[in-house]
């Protein structure tokens, strides 16, 4: 009993922890770059909300930041640095390029950053602005918080 | 797959891959390198990353649905992109646009130059760990996406510029947001200036690295302000004046050595001399003609409670969803033409004759059919020469469209550029270049 | 130097070369046949043309017309101010042209873009090889025949 009452308490401030220190890489391709730089640069600066170190190592990160268009040519690369990622990792799509392909229905352009890898929080707009984005990053730190932590001693059932 | 520099590279020296995901290649350039210690011998640029299939999408497109592809050309200064690709269909079609949105094409293409050089050189100086120019520039950027912002409705992707003239007029209130962003980015590039220009750090790392000579560079094609850095004379907007840039007074600034602090400062001076012209634009600009129409309109609640009692013959005031964009205003900004023109809201909403004019407009084999030919036309885009070769077959979109993008011929040169310099050398060659990926690509 | 008279000089010098010189829009279009493409590039880009920059370079896809391709190159004097564009026509089943990589350097790139998109084989190009698209991509995707959503992904896709 009373280790289960530990447990839980222990999931939410791992998951307290873990939504407040979102070191990110940013995997910048195309016009989404501009808005990821307003959004990281002090006029909106998203490290008010947690998210401060630009890691540009995709081991030392815990969010992968999808940031324009992924084309066929690029694919193998998002899934190498996804797959060097440490768990736990997060994966946000920014802009709809990287949603569903976007504009760009044709033969050189993947229909969404999700048909390589597992995407956690979606952000619609071409480019999103701001605004939107910081949304969709406080929609993540809930659902980190809401989420099943995994640790390393955690007794497995 | 083996690359040429597999092949060609020696058994002492060390091969080394850059890129593709690499902080300071932006995603979507991946340069090989043969290095003998730290010093380069060799090197291979790959790119592609960022093919989007931009002429093959286009000619599936309506020339009026294509606008939008031509914002995220170069996403940096799309309203340039907008303008090359307008004037091209206009040479094509034989018109032109009114004299008022002829300046505010000249203001807007201005500040897109200015938003393209303050992030090329954000960009450069932060990748030399210059982090104070970034944010310093970028928030100069705010400033000027603000004024874009309040009269197109978009920061970056606004496919304002349009067939015959420009979406809508200037917000009200625009000179004050204006001026406001020219103060600001006037203090930003004092403030850059002080930082770097006589920065030892800085200039260890740009003088006399990557220099070009004038030859080289002409050779290569470039154009824009990295043919500028090497002491040549050529701007499209004085070798071929568009819109009313033959109206207003500015300088060419030109470089010397043509290395990458050249670069660097003719990019400066280039700003100033475009917050320049958007000052003489700003007092030039014919002032807007009084619209009568939006003076007697009613507003609609007004009319359906007038409409119970008798047969309402006053015109309706509808929004048509942006500021400046209402039929009174067309004649400044738009020119009337209605082959080529998109009928006003307001007409579309109230009158038969208006929504056969929409539908006319939109219908698939309708809308704007320019002649059977082809044209080639160019402005002065941020990076340089942009320009836009068009083959009409007389239907509704384009045969084949190309674009000469600049950056294609800046970035193929920069195997030559960084050759037998240091790896740490490349990070501010490549910054000066301003390869922005969507235009490199395509 | 006017252009009319670059072109009569040019008409005097390479008279049986030149098919002909229709003009659109007001900008004068050479049309010359395949085998001279080199001599009268190197022609204008002496003195006193000075045709020393190469804008542009690409290929138009006319199917169903023979012959099916067309090479633009668009060629730009600064001294003179002005552009010249030069059209050679290709047919499908010979489908090979002078490479201008040994007169300017950005040629190297640009036809490469050609070969990608249009598989023109270009004679005397260094490395030859795609550019914008990968290895194992099958097909041109420019030509008219591609079809526009004919995707060939390099790895296997989720869902």
């Amino acid at each position: 009993m009373i280790g289960n009452f530990v447990t839980t308490r222990f999931n939410y401030i791992l998951g307290w922890a873990r939504k407040y220190s979102l070191f990110h890489y940013p995997f910048i391709t195309a016009c989404c770059g501009m808005e990821y730089m307003s959004t990281a640069a002090s006029h909106f600066d998203w490290d008010r909300f947690g998210t401060g170190w630009t890691r540009f190592s995709p081991r030392q990160s815990d969010m992968l930041v999808v940031c324009g268009t992924i084309s066929h040519k690029l694919a193998p690369v998002l899934r190498t640095v996804y797959d060097q990622m440490t768990e736990p990792k997060w994966v946000m799509a920014f802009g709809t390029c990287a949603v569903s392909g976007g504009i760009y229905d044709n033969y050189a352009v993947v229909q969404g950053s999700d048909r390589i890898i597992p995407v956690d929080v979606y952000i619609p707009g071409c480019p999103p602005r701001p605004e939107t984005v910081l949304d969709g990053l406080i929609k993540l730190q809930e659902k980190i918080q809401k989420q099943e932590q995994e640790w390393r001693w955690k007794k497995r059932k | 797959m083996t690359t040429r520099i597999q092949k060609e590279a020696s058994k002492e020296s060390l091969l080394l891959n850059m890129g593709p995901s690499h902080p300071a290649m932006h995603g979507t350039i991946r340069i090989m390198l043969e290095l003998d210690g730290e010093r380069i011998l060799n090197s291979e640029v790959e790119v592609g990353y960022l093919h989007r299939g931009f002429e093959k999408i286009c000619e599936n497109r309506t020339y009026f649905n294509l606008l939008p592809y031509t914002d995220r050309m170069n996403y940096v200064s799309p309203l340039i992109n907008n303008l090359g690709y307008v004037m091209t269909v206009e040479k094509m079609l034989g018109i032109e646009a009114p004299e008022r949105a002829q300046y505010i094409r000249v203001i807007m293409s201005e500040l897109s130059r200015i938003s393209d050089h303050l992030t090329c050189l954000a960009a450069m100086a932060m990748e030399c760990g210059a982090f104070t120019v970034f944010l310093y520039n970028v928030k100069a950027r705010e400033y000027i996406w603000d004024v874009i912002e309040e009269t197109t409705g978009a920061r970056m992707t606004t496919s304002y510029i349009r067939i015959g003239g420009v979406r809508a007029d200037l917000h009200p209130g625009y000179k004050a947001v204006l001026k406001k962003a020219i103060v600001e980015t006037r203090k930003v590039l004092k403030d850059i200036r002080g930082l770097l220009d006589k920065n030892i750090i800085y200039l260890n790392r740009t003088r006399d690295i990557a220099i070009v000579s004038p030859e080289t560079a002409i050779s290569y094609g470039w154009t824009g302000p990295c043919l500028r850095s090497t002491g040549v004379y050529y701007d499209v907007r004085k070798a071929s004046p568009y819109a009313v840039y033959d109206q207003l007074d500015f300088e060419v600034p030109l470089g010397e050595r043509g290395d990458n602090f050249d670069r660097y400062m003719v990019r400066m001076k280039e700003m100033d001399q475009s917050l320049r012209i958007i000052e003489q634009a700003m007092e030039k600009m014919p002032r807007p003609s009084p619209s009568k129409l939006m003076v007697e309109a009613l507003e609609p609640a007004e009319a359906i409670k007038a409409s119970r009692t008798k047969r309402v013959e006053k015109e309706i005031k509808l929004s048509p969803n942006l500021e400046g964009s209402e039929r009174g205003k067309y004649l400044d900004i738009l020119g009337t033409d209605k082959k080529y023109v998109v009928p006003p809201k307001e007409d579309t909403y109230t009158s038969i004759e208006g929504i056969i004019n929409h539908f006319k407009f939109f219908m698939r084999g309708h809308g704007i059919r320019p002649p059977k030919g082809e044209a080639y036309f160019s402005v002065e885009g941020g990076n340089g020469e942009l320009g836009y070769y068009i083959v009409s077959d007389g239907t509704d979109r384009p045969y084949r469209l190309h674009l000469r993008a600049p950056c294609f011929h800046i970035v193929s040169a920069l195997e030559e550029m960084i050759k037998g310099h240091y790896i740490a050398d490349i990070i501010p060659t490549f910054g000066s270049t301003n390869m922005i990926g969507g235009e490199l690509d395509r | 130097m006017e252009k009319k008279k670059v072109i009569e000089e040019l008409k005097q010098k390479f008279s049986e070369k030149i098919k002909g010189v229709p003009v659109q829009l007001g900008d004068e279009i050479l049309l010359i046949e395949r085998d001279s493409l080199l001599d009268i590039v190197q022609f204008l880009k002496d003195k006193p043309y000075s045709y020393s920059m190469l804008l542009d370079l690409t290929c138009v896809d006319y199917k169903g017309q023979e012959p099916r391709f067309e090479m633009v190159y668009h060629l730009y004097s600064i001294p003179n101010v002005q552009r010249l564009r030069i059209k050679v026509s290709l047919s499908e089943k010979d489908l090979r042209i002078d490479s201008l990589a040994s007169l300017w350097k950005n040629a190297n790139w640009l036809e490469r873009e050609v070969f990608d998109m249009f598989g023109v084989d270009f004679k005397g190009h260094p490395d030859l090889k795609r550019i914008f698209m990968y290895d194992g991509f099958e097909g041109y995707p420019l030509r008219k025949d591609y079809p526009l959503r004919k995707r060939q992904p390099r790895i296997q896709l989720r869902k």
